[in-house]
């Protein structure tokens, strides 16, 4: 394997890390939905934590490796058009990734202390934080921008 | 490696990106059913074991099975499409990937099953963990270390 190729098996593992946490923060927004105790909201949000991990992993090495790939190859540049619509769609979804977090943190956080306090009882703010369409619909942009990411990784539009 | 992703043919594309979103969220649905099971490992409450016993499971269920077979359509699709079925020689990746795949699956298999009982036991007759759901947590552990690797070999393509 030259230098390259693993570069490319890098930024690829990379990119399989990324979508890992984007499933595995999916199913716990999916199994936390209907959730009204605060003991099982914490303990949902502690699957996120692997999620958080593989997420930072997966977000740096496909950026990093990504322009790396882009300045050893000969074939395409930084600033080809594909390169450049890839750049902007990891930086947006790295925004709405970040809105995703702020929302659900907030959830877990709510939670804990709850747990903390004794007050294991179904509360209101809980409810509506881990049933919140906001934070439903920031994780949902961050999928669908990463869906994109990778149809444009593929497809390399103009090159 | 770069020259032959720059020239593939238009019509490679899609079944490529059916089989790489197909391998990614499999890899994914992997991912979250290990962290869940890996908390499930210990002896904790009850409610807790069946929690983390039900999300392995269903993860493995509703998202690594479903991409499971998506990644098998698309890799057998784009097989197809670059001619490799009328290769008399495959290289070492593609066997690999193969190998990866198909075993992989039966892993999948057995250890949806072991961990839908261990999840079904754990409700009905109570308890701090299962056997099963360790068992069960040996093989997805194993199922996706193997699918890591062929994703480094699917990308990177050893000699």
């Amino acid at each position: 394997m030259s230098f390259y190729d693993w570069l490319l098996a890098l930024h690829v593992l990379a990119a399989g890390a990324l979508v890992s946490a984007l499933v595995l923060y999916s199913v716990v927004i999916a199994a936390g939905w209907n959730l009204a105790l605060p003991s099982e909201v914490s303990r949902m949000f502690r699957l996120s934590r692997a999620g958080d991990a593989a997420f930072a992993v997966g977000s740096i090495g496909t950026i990093v490796l990504g322009i790396w790939l882009a300045i050893d190859s000969d074939d395409f540049q930084v600033w080809d058009g594909w390169v450049i619509a890839a750049l902007v769609l990891w930086a947006v979804a790295m925004e709405t990734g970040r809105r995703t977090g702020d929302h659900y943190n907030r959830a877990r956080d709510r939670a804990r202390a709850l747990v903390a306090e004794g007050r294991d009882t179904p509360d209101p703010e809980l409810g509506a934080l881990v049933g919140s369409s906001r934070g439903l619909a920031f994780h949902a942009a961050t999928v669908l921008l990463v869906l994109a990411l990778l149809v444009v990784m593929i497809y390399k539009p103009g090159a | 490696m770069s020259v032959l992703a720059l020239i593939r043919p238009d019509d490679w594309n899609f079944p490529l990106l059916v089989h790489v979103l197909g391998a990614v969220l499999l890899v994914g649905g992997l991912f979250t059913a290990v962290v869940a099971q890996f908390l499930g490992w210990r002896r904790q409450r009850t409610a807790d074991a069946v929690a983390y016993a039900r999300t392995a499971f269903r993860s493995l269920l509703f998202v690594a099975f479903p991409a499971w077979w998506i990644m098998r359509v698309g890799a057998e699709w784009i097989y197809r499409r670059e001619g490799w079925d009328d290769a008399e020689d495959e290289p070492a990746w593609l066997g690999i990937g193969y190998i990866t795949a198909d075993l992989g699956g039966l892993l999948l298999l057995v250890s949806i099953v072991l961990a839908g009982l261990a999840a079904r036991r754990l409700r009905v007759t109570g308890g701090e963990t299962s056997v099963l759901l360790r068992v069960s947590t040996v093989l997805v552990t194993i199922a996706l270390v193997a699918y890591v690797v062929a994703v480094w070999a699917m990308a990177g393509r050893p000699d």
